[in-house]
């Protein structure tokens, strides 16, 4: 929250329309979310002329208030209400805080057209006994009745509230860094606040040894003022802590946060007699205890740095003070740090101990160190003024921090190439002026000196490019294309046989999912059939996200739950996705799910169910697709989780590629048909280009056969035998009918085989001695008998 | 036998073929008048009985009057099969309205279904589309991004860490650019984008997912700037989001890039006018995007004073949230097929 009442002490924005600078400010990079006001309407100065007892009421007024052009009646609730003061009138039609609209009425019989305030009701004080008992703001105030009573109360401040990206979170998370970006956007320069004070002779020397045992505080300065008075902070100081969305409390806490709003630079302050004589910053001790502020026992470890009176903590560094050197009431001599500690150690013990103060917030983000003197001098500087404090001379330094400049060297020829734009060398001068950052020119080449208050900007030309742009305004870019050479980019890898396998599967007519890669334990336990041990992660967010998955399948079967619980009852699923095991070996992996229905037609009766060979079809189809046509069989196997008499493995050229199967009726009832393919190993093997087969322009010749097999004997083993019997001349075979049972324990399976010669007509004698060939050697090697009817 | 027989026959036959006659009684007709005792049969035998110098006028006579039978024969018969035909043809009339046979709708996943424009888009543009492991080294993550240990913009990106702070479920799909121009040895232009999946530590919601889909692009080349990525930007964010769609670029932050911008496009809601999906602004930020900061091109290899580049990022989810009106980013991965159903089809062009 950025008060512009506030920014206009440093940076002339008088004339500014606020909205229109708010757009100018995010199109220059620092995103103005919101601009508001605080102020109240219908919220006027009154004068209380008559007040009398209400008769229906034993603390009732009823008082008549000059509200200007008119006088008005209003009942009033208030103890402290009485004729001849000046109060803060919200008229009918006031909004208050809370949404709570002030409307014309009567209370008790008597008419009341308003409410006499009290600040907490104007949501400037917290509620609260103390307050409440104040009862009514009673206003000092040369201002004439009817005034708009938001002038009185510094209302009427227009506040910004900043999406600020990382980067320029801190230097645009203070008033004064906002000033620079503010001045830099209107070409304006900035005036800083007054730091100036008396310093006693007295040395804080005196009264301090300062010793820092620690990497993680390379800068660390204390100041010592005596004497405050604690009382409340002027109205100024009050006004803009509310705009900044923080509460008064007095004067000398206000002040500390003050100028922390004011330089970004988050202050401590110790109660000095409480403290003692010694500063000691180290790294707090394992289990090392501290009751913090708000009273909470917090419990350290070696990685938070603390400070420490020589012996005990007196304050987490960084992110909340300790209670034993609280400043309170009685509080009259202030130790006053302004330190820089590792930005990363504050955001981790801040983390740690959950515990994000404003302050905890700055360090995290670093800090500029020159601002670090500043802020201290500023303290100072309103102390003296504001809490009567008297200053002691001198400071405590521990100063190990890198103040090694900033320089970056460039052309404005590599500006504009960065940008694509036709800068000049005046243009640059121009843009650098407006950022306020010196430099000079060694011929063509800037030198310029990045100020410390921008540390988001690193030494190269991409930063000062980007500086440069943003002020020059990226929405004045002209779109080009790149000129680079035209051609048609390509899938890399095995990008493309993915895309290839989800583009056949879809036309198959097969959904394509996607699932989580992280899944539960008991999911990862099932399907294991490839044993592969899976990742457990060290730190899951939870149980049901825990490991990283081997196999598509359980998710697969989830999304196929989904689907069955929103009443769908033909469900064909698949999914590409990559899996991992133990030793980091990636392996993508396809899997199909199909269950109910493939093709629909009820009221024909002619629909096709689903099982097991509707998914051979399925992959036998990709398999042919992808080029792989003749090269794979399919292997009975018993696999976990699978039906043990209708799964097997996909071998291609002698490796397992897969498995297919329905799921095993004790794991789920429905009667589900799964596969999963390698896509890693259908990708790392070879397939031949596309040759074209001329069709044979010779008669072919069919004869059929049917067998009685022994049903253990496997349908491939009489088919292979066929093949290798029937020779050169028997084309095709294909099975055209199955008879289960046809003896006890036998089967009949019927093939009909093609014969066929490209080159000749074939002679009925020929054919039938390789017919009665291949009987001879079935029924001999495969043990089985010709089947005679 | 004379001419009289011959014209009585032929009175005789118009006759028959005008009553009502079935095809049995065709047929029997056929075999009265042409078999081979058929009438006209029969006076043809008897034309050796015919005094010669009626002979030929005879055999015209009936030669005629054979022709005639032949044709209101062939007339009749055809006039009877075609009844037969549309008889039959009448009683095979279906219902066209019936339902047909569902073939199964394959549909593609609402995320892969944008994807696959984006990466058509790209590949025209000459940019390959490139893929890199899910589980990566902190190294390819973060480090040679210019984002080291301890930077604030990993607590952003709460990772998942999977072997000390070294091995990790990858928090961005960055680290395949990074191993994209690690390949060329800094020695060749790169023109790429690398969809795919991320993983972060945020609690499944509406509008967090642990798991969610990148869309990186990179470009390394001589002499590219940002007038370059604004005008690739424009070409994607018009087919995307049609023809009128405006965009904008806003100066922003990110570790790898410099200068850095957020990309807009106009709201295509309400086309600029201020609505709740653009929270009244107008515009809608699709993309963080910028100059590959200098850093990160001399991590890779790459000598930045020769070379420039730029790299792009949009979140998958997101862009199909704002396209297709999802409100609910869970609905990618829980694939309810009454409403992926809708994606299975070409969209506008």
């Amino acid at each position: 929250m950025i008060s512009l009442n506030w920014v206009k002490d440093y940076v002339d924005i008088a004339s500014e329309d606020l909205n229109e600078l708010a757009v100018k400010i995010t199109k220059a990079g620092v995103n103005v979310e919101k601009v508001f006001t605080n102020r109240i309407e219908n919220l006027v100065i009154g004068e209380v002329e008559e007040c009398t007892d209400h008769p229906n009421s034993d603390h009732l007024h009823v008082c008549r208030v000059n509200i200007g052009d008119t006088t008005t009646q209003i009942v009033c609730g208030a103890k402290n209400v009485r004729k001849g003061i000046k109060v803060i009138v919200a008229l009918p039609g006031c909004i208050l805080p809370g949404n709570f609209e002030i409307k014309s009425g009567v209370i008790r019989g008597e008419e009341s057209n308003g409410m006499i305030c009290a600040l907490f009701e104007l949501g400037l004080e917290e509620k609260n006994e103390e307050t409440y008992a104040k009862g009514i703001a009673e206003i000092d105030t040369d201002l004439t009745p009817g005034t708009d009573a938001n002038i009185y109360l510094g209302t009427d401040d227009t506040i910004y509230e900043l999406d600020v990206h990382k980067h320029r979170n801190n230097d645009c998370y203070y008033h004064i860094g906002f000033a620079y970006e503010i001045a830099s956007i209107l070409s304006k320069k900035v005036t800083l606040p007054e730091i100036t004070h008396k310093e006693i002779k007295e040395n804080v020397s005196d009264h301090l040894i300062l010793k820092v045992e620690t990497e993680s505080c390379p800068y660390y300065l204390a100041k010592m003022v005596k004497n405050v008075e604690i009382k409340e902070s002027p109205e100024f100081i009050k006004k803009r802590l509310i705009s900044a969305g923080m509460r008064p409390i007095n004067n000398v806490v206000d002040i500390s946060n003050y100028v922390m709003l004011e330089y970004g630079q988050p202050l401590h302050f110790f109660d000095k007699d409480k403290l003692g004589d010694t500063i000691l910053v180290r790294n707090a001790k394992e289990n090392e205890e501290i009751i913090t502020l708000d009273k909470q026992t917090r419990i350290l470890t070696n990685k938070d740095i603390v400070i420490t009176d020589g012996v005990k903590p007196v304050c987490i560094a960084g992110v909340m003070g300790g209670e034993n050197t609280d400043v309170d009431e009685t509080t009259k001599n202030i130790l006053i740090e302004s330190a820089i500690f590792d930005s990363i150690g504050i955001r981790y013990t801040a983390s740690r101990l959950n515990l994000r103060s404003e302050a905890s917030i700055r360090y995290g983000k670093g800090l500029n160190y020159e601002y670090t003197s500043s802020a201290i001098e500023r303290a100072c500087h309103l102390l003296e003024k504001y809490a009567n404090a008297t200053i002691l001379s001198g400071t405590k330094v521990h100063d190990n921090i890198d103040k090694t400049k900033k320089v970056t060297k460039f052309k404005t020829s590599e500006v504009n190439t960065l940008l694509g734009i036709t800068l000049t060398d005046k243009d640059v001068e121009t843009e650098l002026e407006r950022l306020m950052f010196d430099y000079t020119k060694e011929d063509d080449t800037f030198v310029v000196n990045i100020p410390n208050r921008r540390l988001d900007i690193d030494p190269n030309v991409n930063d000062i490019a980007e500086e440069i742009g943003r002020l020059y305004g990226y929405h004045n870019l002209t779109s080009t294309l790149p000129s680079v050479p035209t051609r048609r980019g390509k899938y890399v890898g095995d990008v493309k046989i993915r895309k290839e396998i989800s583009k056949r599967l879809r036309t198959l007519g097969i959904n394509e999912t996607k699932t989580y890669t992280l899944t539960s334990m008991d999911m990862a336990k099932t399907f294991k059939y490839d044993n592969l041990e899976q990742i457990n992660l060290p730190n899951p967010m939870s149980q049901d996200k825990s490991v990283i998955r081997t196999s598509l399948l359980p998710s697969l079967i989830n999304t196929y739950e989904y689907n069955k619980a929103r009443n769908i009852k033909d469900i064909l699923l698949y999914e590409i996705a990559k899996t991992y095991d133990i030793n980091y070996h990636e392996e993508s992996k396809v899997a199909i799910l199909i269950k109910g229905n493939y093709l629909i037609n009820d009221w024909q009766h002619t629909s096709t169910v689903c099982d097991f060979y509707t998914l051979k079809g399925i992959v036998e189809n990709l398999l042919d697709y992808l080029g792989f046509k003749n090269r794979y069989t399919f292997e009975a196997a018993t696999l976990p989780e699978m039906h043990p008499g209708m799964s097997a493995k996909i071998i291609l050229d002698r490796e397992v590629i897969g498995v297919i199967g329905r799921v095993h009726p004790s794991y789920k009832k429905d009667e589900i048909y799964l596969a999963e393919l390698s896509v890693t190993k259908l990708y790392n093997k070879q397939i031949k280009p596309i040759k074209f087969k001329e069709s044979s322009k010779y008669p072919e010749i069919i004869k059929d056969v049917a067998f009685v097999i022994p049903n253990e004997i496997e349908c491939d083993i009489i088919k292979n035998q066929i093949k290798k019997s029937g020779g050169r001349l028997l084309d095709n075979i294909e099975v055209f009918d199955l008879y289960n049972n046809i003896e006890d324990g036998k089967k009949s399976i019927a093939y009909k085989l093609t014969f066929k010669d490209p080159t000749r007509t074939l002679t009925d004698e020929e054919v039938m001695e390789v017919f009665n060939k291949i009987i001879n050697e079935v029924t001999t090697k495969c043990n089985v008998k010709l089947r005679d009817n | 036998m004379n001419k009289e027989t011959i014209l009585k026959l032929k009175e005789e036959i118009s006759k028959i073929f005008e009553n009502n006659i079935d095809i049995k009684k065709l047929n029997d007709l056929k075999v009265e008048y042409l078999g081979k005792s058929g009438k006209i049969t029969e006076l043809s035998k008897s034309m050796k009985d015919v005094p010669n110098e009626e002979k030929k006028e005879f055999g015209m006579l009936l030669n005629e009057l054979r022709v005639e039978f032949t044709n209101k024969f062939d007339e009749y018969k055809e006039k009877l099969e075609t009844e037969e035909l549309n008889k039959k043809l009448a009683s095979e009339k279906i219902d066209v309205t019936l339902p047909s046979t569902k073939i199964p709708v394959g549909a593609p996943n609402i995320l892969e279904h944008i994807i696959e424009e984006i990466e058509e888009v790209f590949m025209s543009m000459g940019y390959d589309v490139v893929d890199g492991p899910e589980i990566e080294e902190d190294k390819y993550n973060f480090e040679l991004l210019n984002i080291p240990k301890g930077h604030p913009a990993r607590d952003a990106q709460d990772t998942f860490y999977i072997e000390d702070e070294r091995i990790l479920l990858r928090s961005q799909t960055s680290p395949v650019q990074v191993r994209t121009m690690l390949s060329t040895g800094g020695k060749e232009p790169v023109r790429m984008i690398c969809p795919g999946k991320t993983y972060r530590r945020d609690a499944d919601d509406a509008t967090h997912s642990h798991q969610f889909m990148q869309i990186e692009g990179l470009l390394v080349d001589k002499n590219i700037s940002l007038s370059d990525l604004k005008g690739t930007f424009d070409v994607i964010a018009k087919r995307l989001f049609g023809e009128n769609c405006v965009t904008r670029f806003r100066p922003s932050y990110y570790q790898f890039t410099e200068p850095s911008v957020e990309t807009d496009i106009s709201c295509f809601v309400c086309k600029g006018k201020g609505c709740s999906l653009c929270k009244n602004t107008g515009w809608i930020t699709v993309s963080g995007a910028g100059m590959v900061h200098p850093n990160v091109l001399r991590n890779c290899g790459y000598d930045p004073k020769e070379w420039t580049g730029f790299a792009f990022g949009f979140g998958a989810e997101r862009l199909a949230m704002l396209k297709y009106g999802i409100n609910d980013i869970r609905t990618f991965y829980q694939t309810d097929l009454r409403e992926s159903v809708h994606f299975d089809r070409k969209d506008v062009e």
